[in-house]
């Protein structure tokens, strides 16, 4: 199974499917995912396919249930539970649910509206209620404050007696005096008294209450403060001018009683129609819930079953129709290990529209590129997709991802590197992955939950290696753990006489010496020695080891891309790439960094601390090997200054016969092959075999396609071989390669420096907030240590673990994408989307 | 639901804090009462302890205990405020199923 190495193997692969049939046959290779439709009808656009009409309908029917999916949720009706699957419906049961559909819109849209209008009514009866109570009391007012307008009723002297405005008597006075009265909204009274005021002059008098509860606008149903007004007016045309002003207003007028018996009556018809409107409204409302209850039963099945419906019409649009056959052909993209399950789909298709001619599928040869198929399980489909993320790869092409499973976390702990923020990090990662079949989780809508969710495995390994790492540093929440015993005794120091207590007292800082027999007593097996974490010179010792481990780290891995360029090479035939290109990569990068790595190594492994003093700098032997110049400095081992004279001749050559080696082997094997060519053509143009000769061409250009199945397309594949653009290429790929190695390998350092900000954080966040809550010696100290420690703990989180956590991943991300893969990986590929139910299900 | 303080998120932060707290604190209070030689630092001696001890390093070790059952205590602070998570856990799972019963009819 090199699936996961390289790809799936792909085919191109036709199907013959029979009109009767094809609906059936599809719907079986929709729900079980296995083949990429390609489009036979490019030129035609969407309105003119065939299946025009059946896609419309699918759309009417999504309207439909979008309306209903909406009404569903406003009613707050609970989802069904369970992951429901339905089929897709067969085209005869399709009418039916259209039937279905537009009879529960009407229903409801008529229920709806019926609802709306009962609303209204009973918000405009309830203010015509309010008004009326309030205007009574306007009037009772007014009959006791009749004396301070008698001003205005200076020229009807009989007005005073009448506590109420009788209609007969304002005859009498030849006058007609007219009420007007509403509602109108409390923000806008104040500018709908001075507009009365300003335009009739005095010939309207105006009272308004406010009302006390808030009203619902029957406009937008948002709860308002309303005012109660009556306005009485003298003459016609006052009125008119009225009556326009409070349509400008938007007020809501009522007609007003003109006697207390009729108001009485009036009140007593609006209280019962109220009760009524009260009782028929509710039962609209149970019914209308009773409505969305049925419909909330199925209405979910419909919407996937239309959804799966219409997936299927776009598929059979995608196929071409072949008149002569009567059946549609269709082409796709299938992995060449599922040709037998597409065989017996198509068979279960025909056999379940009970179609007499089975459906068959064809397999043709192709020259086109298939898409990439790599097929992952829940582990490593994250890791996969971090590649991805980078660029799909080429078809058959060596995939970074088996690999990256390692590397990734390791590099990413190299830099996290804490015992403690480890155990966090992995019990996290262990919580989600025990817990990832719980709906719950899988299903919110938080997509940075989604994101840490889908990387659980990721996080899991990150977690792990961090624990490793950690105990390497022997660094756990910024102190080491003394698992062993430490290598170094300071008591040595005193029993060889070298210190006195004198000496303790004297000085702020001493330098135990390794030399001094009994002060280091050997390596500390496992990691950093925990007596470093109470040294003050730690970080020098540190620093040195960091930078020279991500060095050789760096290398290690480069060199480990460019090997994997090989399997590539060598999958696709390009044996000539192996000793132009391979090598020469090989060779520059070891020669000229695998050297340093070995000085690194040899000085690790020949200096002890006897001879440190005399211990080279390895950075100025590695500048000196390019300088060509050994004389200033004693050699690390005899023979040093020869081997380097080779070792940068190597690397130097190494440069031209990768610039130059690649295109000018492809031209020679280029023109060479054409004068043999016509050679062989001319022996065989007898035959008259156009095919044989253009095979044999194929076969001698090396450089051409890169399957083995050769195309009877019918097109002539004249294979140009341009020298400019393949030198140019080469060229570029040359300076990239020979300047990234350099640049890449200082690129490594920043395992060193992501690891001491790390490290120095951690034991910052130490120093400041849990030693300020352990030193407290006071009585009170230990309460103080309980919120001291939640600080701790929250910043711990939050700093250590998010942010540095983050910057590590993309660091980590990063040595991946661009220092590893730009060795071997042009990731320019497609990838494969199968027509999968569940793919387009999951989208929407 | 009476007692009922914070919610279900809420709750399950502080099982996990407490958790975390517990056995943090557990491990700090063992390693000073051993007294570790890494965590001097945070052991609040003075200039006077070191150096005017008549009987060395017992001034020492008798701060490093003391800060030992400091953390001891502390660890069992946080004991009791796990069980305190706890139970606003069950509440709320209390809460949210009488709520989906009550839903239901």
């Amino acid at each position: 199974m090199c699936s996961l190495l390289r790809g799936e193997e792909m085919c191109l692969a036709q199907l013959f499917l029979q009109s009767g049939s094809a609906y059936d046959c599809i719907n079986e290779l929709g729900e079980l995912g296995l083949v990429e439709f390609r489009d036979l009808n490019p030129g035609v656009n969407a309105f003119q396919r065939k299946h025009v009409n059946e896609i419309k309908k699918c759309e009417e029917m999504e309207r439909i249930l979008g309306y209903l999916l909406r009404e569903v949720k406003k009613a707050d009706i609970s989802l069904p539970e369970g992951d429901v699957n339905p089929v897709a419906p067969l085209p005869k049961h399709v009418m039916a649910i259209m039937e279905q559909l537009q009879r529960l819109e009407v229903e409801l849209g008529e229920v709806t509206r019926n609802k709306e209008k009962l609303q209204r009514n009973l918000l405009e009866l309830t203010e015509y209620t309010h008004m009326l109570r309030t205007t009574r009391n306007f009037v009772q007012r007014t009959s006791e404050v009749s004396v301070s307008f008698c001003h205005v009723y200076e020229e009807f002297p009989f007005l005073e007696k009448d506590t109420l405005m009788d209609y007969s008597s304002m005859q009498r006075l030849g006058a007609k005096l007219g009420f007007i009265s509403g509602l109108i909204q409390r923000t806008k009274i104040e500018a709908f008294e001075r507009m009365l005021w300003r335009v009739c002059k005095g010939y309207t008098i105006l009272s308004y209450a406010e009302v006390e509860e808030y009203l619902e606008d029957p406009d937008t149903g948002e709860p308002t403060k309303s005012v109660v007004f009556l306005i009485s007016y003298w003459g016609d045309q006052i009125g008119q001018k009225v009556k326009k002003i409070c349509d400008c207003y938007h007020c809501h007028l009522y007609p007003y009683p003109s006697s207390n018996e009729e108001r009485t009556d009036v009140v007593e018809g609006l209280r019962t129609r109220i009760q009524d409107l009260h009782t028929v409204l509710h039962r609209t409302d149970d019914y209308l819930k009773q409505v969305l209850m049925k419909a909330s039963e199925s209405v979910y099945t419909w919407v996937i079953q239309v959804k799966k419906m219409k997936a299927i019409y776009f598929i059979l649009n995608l196929c071409s129709f072949d008149v002569t056959n009567k059946c549609l052909i269709a082409e796709v993209w299938c992995p060449v290990n599922d040709i037998p399950t597409l065989r017996r789909a198509l068979e279960e298709g025909s056999r379940k529209s009970g179609a007499t001619v089975p459906s068959f599928v064809n397999r043709i040869p192709t020259n086109d590129t298939p898409p990439t198929l790599i097929r992952t399980n829940k582990f490593t489909s994250g890791f996969q997709n971090i590649v991805d993320a980078y660029g799909v790869g080429n078809y058959r092409e060596v995939n970074p991802a088996p690999f990256t499973i390692i590397t990734f976390p390791f590099l990413f702990a190299v830099m996290f590197g804490d015992l403690g923020h480890g155990v966090i990090m992995a019990l996290f990662a262990l919580w989600m992955v025990l817990y990832e079949n719980n709906r719950k989780l899988k299903n919110t809508r938080n997509e940075i939950w989604n994101t840490f969710f889908e990387g659980r495995y990721i996080i899991l390994m990150m977690g792990l290696f961090s624990i490793y790492t950690g105990l390497i540093y022997n660094d756990c929440f910024s102190k080491s753990l003394n698992i062993f015993g430490s290598g170094w005794s300071v008591k040595a120091m005193f029993e060889a006489k070298v210190w006195k207590d004198a000496d303790i007292r004297g000085n702020r800082v001493l330098t135990l010496d390794p030399n001094v027999t009994g002060v280091f007593r050997g390596p500390y097996p496992l990691g950093i020695d925990p007596i470093w974490n109470l040294a003050s010179n730690r970080l020098t010792f540190l620093n040195s080891y960091k930078m020279k481990m991500s060095v050789i780290l760096g290398v290690i891995h480069m060199s480990f891309g460019v090997i994997l360029s090989t399997y590539n090479y060598l999958h696709f035939r390009k044996k000539h790439s192996l000793y132009l290109v391979f090598l020469p990569e090989l060779l520059f990068l070891l020669c000229l960094f695998g050297y340093l790595v070995f000085m690194i190594f040899y000085k690790w492994l020949v200096f002890t601390a006897k001879d440190s003093r005399l211990a080279p700098s390895i950075l100025i032997h590695f500048i000196n090997m390019f300088l060509m110049q050994g004389d200033g400095v004693q050699p690390l081992y005899p023979g040093q200054t020869g081997l380097q004279v080779f070792l940068v001749v190597i690397a130097v050559l190494s440069v031209p016969v990768l610039l130059l080696g690649k295109p000018v082997y492809l031209y020679w094997l280029h023109n060479g092959s054409h004068r043999l060519g016509m050679y062989r053509g001319y022996e065989r143009v007898r035959r008259n075999s156009e095919e044989e000769l253009y095979l044999m061409r194929a076969h001698d250009m090396e450089e051409g396609s890169s399957h083995s199945d050769l195309s009877t397309s019918g097109e002539r594949q004249t294979e140009e071989f341009d020298f400019a653009d393949e030198f140019l290429h080469q060229a570029i790929h040359t300076i990239e390669y020979c300047l990234g190695c350099v640049s890449n390998t200082a690129s490594y350092l920043r395992l060193w420096a992501l690891s001491l900000a790390h490290a120095q954080l951690s034991e910052v966040l130490w120093t400041m907030v849990m030693r300020v809550g352990l030193r407290m010696d006071t009585s009170l100290g230990v309460f103080f240590l309980v919120p001291v420690f939640g600080l701790f703990a929250v910043l711990t989180v939050s700093i250590l673990l998010v942010m540095e956590g983050l910057s590590a991943f993309l660091h980590a991300l990063r040595l991946h994408w661009v220092e590893f893969q730009n060795k071997f990986y042009s990731g320019t590929g497609v990838k494969f989307c199968p027509f999968s139910f569940s793919l387009h299900l999951s989208v929407t | 639901m009476r007692g009922l303080i914070c919610g279900p998120k809420l709750a399950a932060c502080g099982i996990v804090l407490s958790t975390w707290g517990v056995i943090m604190l557990a491990m700090l209070g063992i390693f000073f009462t051993t007294h570790s030689a890494v965590l001097i630092e945070d052991v609040p001696f003075t200039d006077q302890d070191i150096h005017q001890d008549i009987n060395p390093p017992q001034r020492i070790y008798a701060l490093y205990n003391q800060v030992g059952y400091n953390c001891f205590i502390a660890a069992a602070f946080y004991i009791l405020f796990g069980f305190f998570s706890c139970c606003q856990m069950k509440l709320n799972k209390r809460k949210v199923s009488s709520f989906f019963c009550v839903a239901f009819f």
